[in-house]
C-alpha cells in the first residue's frame, strides 16, 4: 500500500524528537496526510500543501496523461476510490492501536477509547484543515452492518456462558427496567426543564414530550462497545464484569423497541394506552425473536459444522456467515440484531468447537478478536471524526441537563433496582458492586448511530439532540472511563482472580452442581438448579447427538477437563526439558507412588532403584505423547489439498518415506547383527514389544496410571529402568502409511540407527541433550486440540 | 393439609429458627415439604428419600442421601449414622444451604466457607477417619461420571488418582519417593478449595417471592392431595 512507505518514511527522518508521543503524531499527520491527498487529487485541482515524493510523482503522472493520446500510465482514482479510502481507514486504526501498545506509560493511564477518540478529532480537524468534505465515516448504515456485528459476535460467541445465566435475573433487570426507567425518567425531566425556560433565548420550549422521550431513550441505553473496551482494562471480578456488560447487551431490545414507538408517534403526537400494550408486546417480540432467530441459525451451524470435516478450511467461515445471517435476518424484522448474534453465538460455541479442527478453531478466535479490535478502534476513530464533522449546535441548558439527568438517573435505577434484585440474590450486591455497576454504564456509539438515523424533517432538534448525545458520549468515555481505574483500586474491588482451574475444583464445581441439585429436588422446590440440570440432560441427550459428530465431543464435561489438562501437563512436562525431569508445575513434585493406598513390598527395592522417575509418571507421559501425536498427525493430515497453510510437515513427505524405508532396513541389519553377536540380547526387547503392541491401539486414548497398580507382578510389558538406557521416543510426525510410526526404541536399536534419526526429520525426544529435536517436539505439541488452550481465552473477551 | 400449615412464630419454631437461622416462613415451607416426605409420619428414613422422583436421576443420590443420615452433620459432635431422622435434623442439614446474609464480618464468613466446606468434606469422607483416602476419593469421581453412558472405570480412577496428586502436591509440596499421603485432611481440603468460593456457591434458595415457590408450593400441594 502505499500511504504505508509514507508514513514509515517520515519518522525515520524526524527520529531527533525526544517523545515517541509525537512521532506518533508525525505518523498520523503523515497517514492523514495520505488520506487527504487521493481526495484532493481527485476531486479538485489545488493541490494538497504537504507534497510529498509520491504526490510529485502522481503530479508527472496525471502530466503524462493530458499529453499523450495513448496513456501508458493512467490514474484513475475513482475506480478503487471507495475500497481504498476503506483500506486507509482501517490502516490507520491499526497503526493507532499499534503506536498506542508502543507507549505503555500512555496505555496505564488512559483508556484505549479515548485516546482513539482523540485520534479521531485530530484526523477530523486535519481534513477539515486541509479543506475537503470530512466523509460521513460513521453513518449508520455502515454502522449497524458492518462495524457493529463483528464486536458482537466476539462477544456473543466467547460468553461466559455460567456467570451470564446464573446472574441473568439481575441483567435483564437492569437492561430492561433499568433502560426504561432511564428513558422515562431523563425524557421526562428534560421534558419539563426545557417547558420550564420559557425565557430561554433558544427555542427549547417548543420541544415536545415525544421527542425528549425518544432523545432519552437513545441515550440512556449502556453500551457495549465502549463498556467493554472499558472493562476490558481494568480487569473487574467476573460478577461485576457480566452484570454490566450483560446489561448493555439486552438492553438492546428496549432501546430497538422504544426507539421505533417514539420515532413512530413523533409524528402522530399522541399516544394512546393500545399503544402502551402494543409497545410492551412488541418489545416482547423483538427481543425473543431475537433470541430465537439467532438460536435457529446457532443450531443450524452447529449442524452444518458436523459435516465438514472433510472441508476444514471452511469450518470458520459457516461460524462467521451464519451469524451475520442471523444478524441480518434479525434485522430485517427489526428485531433485536444484537440479540440473536448473541444467542446465535453462544448456542454454537459447544458443538462447533466440538465439531471442527484445532486450527479451525485457533481461526475463529483470531478472526472474532481481530475484527472486533478493528471495528471497536475504528468506532472510536470515527467518533472523533463525526464530532468534528457533525452540525453542532451547543445548547448549554439542554446538554448540561442530559448529562446530569443521565448521571442521576443511573445511580437512581442501580441503587432502586439492587434493593428490589437483593431481596432473590443469594449473593446479594454489595454498595461498592452497586457504586461499579452505576459508574460503568458507558454510552457509545451506538447511541451517536441512533441520533444519527432521525430524520431532519421530523426533528428539527436533531442537531441538537446529537450534539448532545456526543456530549455525554465524550462524557462517560473520558471522564467516567478514565477514573473508573483508580476507583476500582481505590475501593478495593474484588478483581479477576488469574488462577488456573485446578482439576479439584472441576470435580467439586460438578459435585456441587448435582448436590445442589439433588438439594432442590429433596427440597420440592423447582430453582436454577433444577432446570439447568433438565436442561442439560436433554442437551446431552438428544442435542449432543444430532449436532456432534465425534464421539469425543460427547464425553461428559469431567472427563473432557481431564483429558485437557492431562494433555497441558504433557507439553509442559516436555517443555520444561527433556520429558524427565519433573517440570516445575506443582503436581509432579509428587509422584503417583506417594498417595498409593497399597504398596506391595515386593515392589519396593524396584521403587527405590528408581532415580526421581516413578512408573506410573513416565508410562503416563508416554501415552500422552505418543496418543496425542497420533490426534495431532491425524489432524495434519485431514487437511487437504486446499489448505493454505504450508504445512512444514506436509512437506518433503517422499523424503521422509525414504528414510524411514531406510530406517527399517538398517533395523533388521542391526537386529541380525545382534543375533550375532549379543545372544544376551533378547530380539524383541520388552519395550519394543510393547511399543508394538502399544501402536495397534494408540487411537483410544488411555490414561496410564491404571497400570501402576500391577508394578509389583511380574509384567512382560513392564518398563525396566536403567540409567543408562532411556528410551528415545522417536516420533514421525507425518509419514502417513505407517500406524507404528510411534516407536519406542530402546537403546539397542538407538546404538545403531541414531545417526539415521539424527537425520530423519520426524521428531525425536531424548532423555538429555538434543535441544534443537526438542524445539521441534514442542513446536508440535504446542497445537493440544480443539479446547486445550483454553486459558488463552481470557473468560471476558476484551 | 390445614393442620399441618402451622403459623409464623409458633413456640416450636422459635427454637428451630434460632438454632438453623431459617425464618419461620421458611420452616413452614421445609415442614411441608418434610410431612410430604415421611408421609404425615414424625421421621424420615431413607426409603422416603429414595422415592423422590427427580432424585433418581441424580448420579450422586446415594451420597446426598447418606449426607442427611450422617450424624457429623448434625452440629451436634455426633459421629455415625442414623436410620431415621426428625424434622429438627432435615432442618440442620438444610441450613447447611443457606446462603450468608449481606453483612457478613469476615470471620462469620469464613465460619460459613468451613461449615460448607466440612459438610462437603463429610460427603467424601465415608469411613469417618478424618481423611479422604484416594479409594474414597475415586468412589467419589466414580459416583460422579456414574451416569454417563460410555462409562469408563479406567477414566474415573484416573481422574481421582490425578486429583489426589494434586491434592498432594498442593498440600505436602515435595514428596521422597517412599513417603506416603495418607489422605486429604480437612485443613488440606480448605485449602485445596481456596479459591473455590464456596460460600457464595453452595446456597440454595430456599424461600422465593417470585413465582417458583408459587409454582413449586403449588406443586407439592397437589402432590399432597394426591397423595391422600
Amino acid at each position: 500500500m502505499t500511504s504505508g512507505t509514507g508514513p514509515r518514511g517520515r519518522p525515520g527522518a524526524g527520529r531527533g524528537l525526544p517523545e515517541r508521543g509525537l512521532l506518533l503524531l508525525l505518523v498520523l499527520v503523515l497517514l492523514e496526510g495520505s488520506v487527504v491527498f487521493p481526495l484532493g487529487a481527485a476531486s479538485s485541482p489545488d493541490v494538497d500543501p504537504r507534497g510529498h515524493s509520491e504526490d510529485r510523482a502522481v503530479a508527472e503522472e496525471s502530466q503524462n496523461y493530458s499529453k499523450k493520446a495513448f496513456p501508458v500510465l493512467s490514474l484513475d482514482y475513482h475506480h478503487i476510490h471507495v475500497p481504498f479510502e476503506i483500506a486507509l481507514w482501517v490502516l490507520l486504526a491499526s497503526l493507532m492501536k499499534l503506536g498506542f501498545h508502543l507507549i505503555p506509560r500512555l496505555s496505564s493511564i488512559v483508556p484505549e477509547s479515548c485516546l482513539l477518540i482523540v485520534v479521531g478529532l485530530l484526523v477530523g480537524g486535519f481534513i477539515k484543515l486541509a479543506g475537503e468534505k470530512v466523509p460521513p465515516v460513521l453513518d449508520s448504515q455502515s454502522f449497524f452492518l458492518c462495524l457493529l456485528p463483528p464486536i458482537i459476535l466476539d462477544a456473543g460467541y466467547f460468553l461466559p456462558i455460567r456467570p451470564f445465566m446464573e446472574n441473568l435475573g439481575t441483567i435483564l433487570m437492569f437492561a430492561v427496567v433499568g433502560t426504561l426507567w432511564n428513558a422515562f425518567f431523563v425524557g421526562g425531566l428534560l421534558y419539563a426543564v426545557c417547558q420550564i425556560q420559557p425565557g430561554n433565548p433558544s427555542d427549547l420550549h417548543n420541544l415536545e414530550l415525544l421527542p425528549c422521550l425518544l432523545f432519552a431513550s437513545i441515550i440512556s441505553a449502556v453500551d457495549p462497545v465502549a463498556v467493554l473496551a472499558v472493562f476490558e482494562e481494568i480487569h473487574i471480578n467476573e460478577l461485576l464484569h457480566i452484570l454490566v456488560f450483560g446489561e448493555s447487551l439486552l438492553n438492546d431490545a428496549v432501546t430497538v423497541v422504544l426507539y421505533h414507538l417514539f420515532e413512530e408517534y413523533s409524528g402522530a403526537g399522541t399516544v394512546t394506552i393500545l399503544d402502551g400494550v402494543l409497545g410492551v408486546i412488541s418489545f416482547l417480540v423483538v427481543a425473543l425473536g431475537g433470541v430465537l432467530v439467532g438460536a435457529i441459525y446457532g443450531f443450524l451451524a452447529a449442524f452444518t459444522s458436523r459435516f465438514t470435516s472433510h472441508v476444514r478450511v471452511i469450518e470458520p467461515l459457516f461460524v462467521f456467515v451464519y451469524s451475520y445471517m442471523a444478524y441480518l435476518s434479525a434485522e430485517m424484522f427489526h428485531l433485536s440484531g444484537i440479540m440473536a448474534l448473541i444467542a446465535c453465538g453462544a448456542v454454537m460455541r459447544p458443538y462447533v468447537e466440538a465439531n471442527i479442527s484445532h486450527k479451525s478453531h485457533t481461526t475463529i478466535k483470531y478472526f472474532l478478536k481481530m475484527w472486533s479490535s478493528v471495528s471497536e478502534t475504528l468506532i472510536f476513530i470515527f467518533l472523533g471524526v463525526a464530532t468534528v464533522d457533525g452540525p453542532h449546535s451547543w445548547n448549554w441548558t439542554f446538554v448540561t441537563v442530559t448529562v446530569l439527568l443521565c448521571l442521576v438517573s443511573r445511580v437512581i435505577g442501580v441503587i432502586g433496582l439492587t434493593f428490589v434484585i437483593n431481596k432473590f440474590r443469594i449473593v446479594k450486591l454489595t454498595t461498592k458492586d452497586q457504586f461499579i455497576v452505576a459508574y460503568g454504564g458507558l454510552r457509545g456509539a451506538i447511541a451517536f448511530s441512533l441520533g444519527f438515523l432521525l430524520e431532519e424533517k421530523h426533528f428539527p432538534m436533531r442537531d441538537m439532540f446529537l450534539t448532545a448525545i456526543i456530549t455525554v458520549i465524550f462524557f462517560t468515555v473520558f471522564v467516567q472511563g478514565m477514573t473508573i481505574k483508580p476507583l476500582v483500586e481505590l475501593l478495593a474491588v474484588k478483581k479477576k482472580q488469574e488462577a488456573k482451574r485446578t482439576i479439584n475444583e472441576e470435580i467439586h464445581t460438578q459435585f456441587l452442581d448435582h448436590l445442589l441439585t439433588g438439594i432442590e429436588d429433596i427440597c420440592g422446590h423447582y430453582g436454577h438448579h433444577h432446570w439447568k440440570d433438565k436442561l442439560n440432560r436433554i442437551n446431552k441427550k438428544y442435542v449432543k447427538k444430532c449436532l456432534i459428530a465425534d464421539e469425543r465431543g460427547r464425553e461428559p464435561q469431567l472427563i473432557a477437563f481431564y483429558h485437557k489438562m492431562e494433555m497441558k501437563q504433557a507439553i509442559e512436562l516436555v517443555e520444561s526439558g527433556g520429558g524427565f525431569k519433573p517440570p516445575s508445575a506443582l503436581p509432579s513434585t509428587v509422584s503417583m507412588q506417594n498417595i498409593q493406598p497399597k504398596k506391595p513390598a515386593a515392589a519396593k527395592p524396584v521403587q527405590r532403584a528408581l532415580p526421581q522417575l516413578p512408573k506410573g509418571r513416565e508410562e503416563e507421559i508416554r501415552t500422552i505423547l505418543r496418543s496425542n501425536l497420533q490426534r495431532t498427525r491425524q489432524r495434519l493430515r485431514s487437511y487437504n489439498r486446499h489448505t493454505l497453510v504450508a504445512d512444514p510437515y506436509e512437506e518433503g513427505f517422499s523424503d521422509f518415506i525414504i528414510k524411514k524405508q531406510k530406517i527399517i532396513e538398517l533395523e533388521k541389519k542391526i537386529i541380525h547383527m545382534n543375533n550375532l553377536t549379543l545372544p544376551a540380547a533378547p530380539p524383541d526387547s520388552p519395550t519394543l514389544c510393547r511399543a508394538r503392541l502399544a501402536s495397534g491401539t494408540e487411537t483410544d486414548f488411555k490414561p496410564a496410571q491404571q497400570q501402576k497398580g500391577k508394578q509389583s507382578s511380574p509384567d512382560p510389558q513392564a518398563y525396566r529402568p536403567k540409567r543408562d538406557s532411556v528410551p528415545t521416543i522417536q516420533v514421525d510426525l507425518a509419514s502417513p502409511q505407517s500406524p507404528d510410526s510411534v516407536n519406542l526404541m530402546d537403546e539397542f536399536r538407538a546404538n545403531g540407527s541414531r545417526r539415521e534419526e539424527e537425520e530423519d526429520q520426524g521428531l525425536t525426544m531424548r532423555p538429555r541433550g538434543e535441544d534443537g529435536r526438542r524445539e521441534q517436539l514442542t513446536r508440535c505439541l504446542s497445537d493440544p486440540g480443539p479446547s486445550a488452550d483454553e486459558d488463552e481465552d481470557e473468560p471476558f473477551l476484551p | 393439609m390445614g393442620a399441618l400449615q402451622s403459623l409464623p412464630g409458633e413456640p416450636e419454631y422459635v427454637d428451630l429458627a434460632k438454632k438453623t437461622g431459617f425464618s419461620f416462613e421458611q420452616i413452614g415451607i421445609l415442614h411441608k415439604r418434610f410431612k410430604q416426605l415421611s408421609h404425615n409420619e414424625d421421621t424420615l428414613v431413607r426409603e422416603h428419600f429414595r422415592k423422590i422422583p427427580d432424585l433418581e436421576s441424580n448420579p450422586i443420590r446415594s451420597q446426598i442421601i447418606e449426607a442427611f443420615f450422617d450424624r457429623r452433620n448434625f452440629r451436634q459432635n455426633g459421629e455415625g449414622t442414623v436410620e431415621a431422622i426428625g424434622f429438627e435434623e432435615f432442618l440442620v442439614i438444610m441450613s447447611h444451604f443457606r446462603p450468608p446474609s449481606l453483612h457478613v464480618t469476615e470471620e462469620q464468613r469464613e465460619a460459613v466457607r468451613r461449615d460448607k466446606l466440612r459438610f462437603l468434606f463429610n460427603m467424601h469422607d465415608t469411613d469417618n477417619d478424618g481423611t479422604i483416602t484416594l479409594e474414597e476419593y475415586r468412589h467419589v469421581v466414580e459416583e460422579l461420571l456414574s451416569l454417563s453412558e460410555a462409562l469408563e472405570k479406567d477414566t474415573a480412577k484416573s481422574i481421582a488418582d490425578a486429583a489426589m496428586l494434586e491434592v498432594a502436591s498442593i498440600s505436602m509440596g515435595h514428596m521422597e519417593p517412599d513417603e506416603f499421603y495418607e489422605g486429604i485432611t480437612f485443613e488440606h481440603f480448605l485449602k485445596l478449595l481456596n479459591g473455590f468460593e464456596i460460600e457464595s456457591r453452595m446456597n440454595i434458595r430456599f424461600l422465593n417471592m417470585d413465582t417458583t415457590t408459587l409454582f413449586a408450593l403449588s406443586r407439592v400441594s397437589k402432590e399432597t392431595c394426591q397423595h391422600l
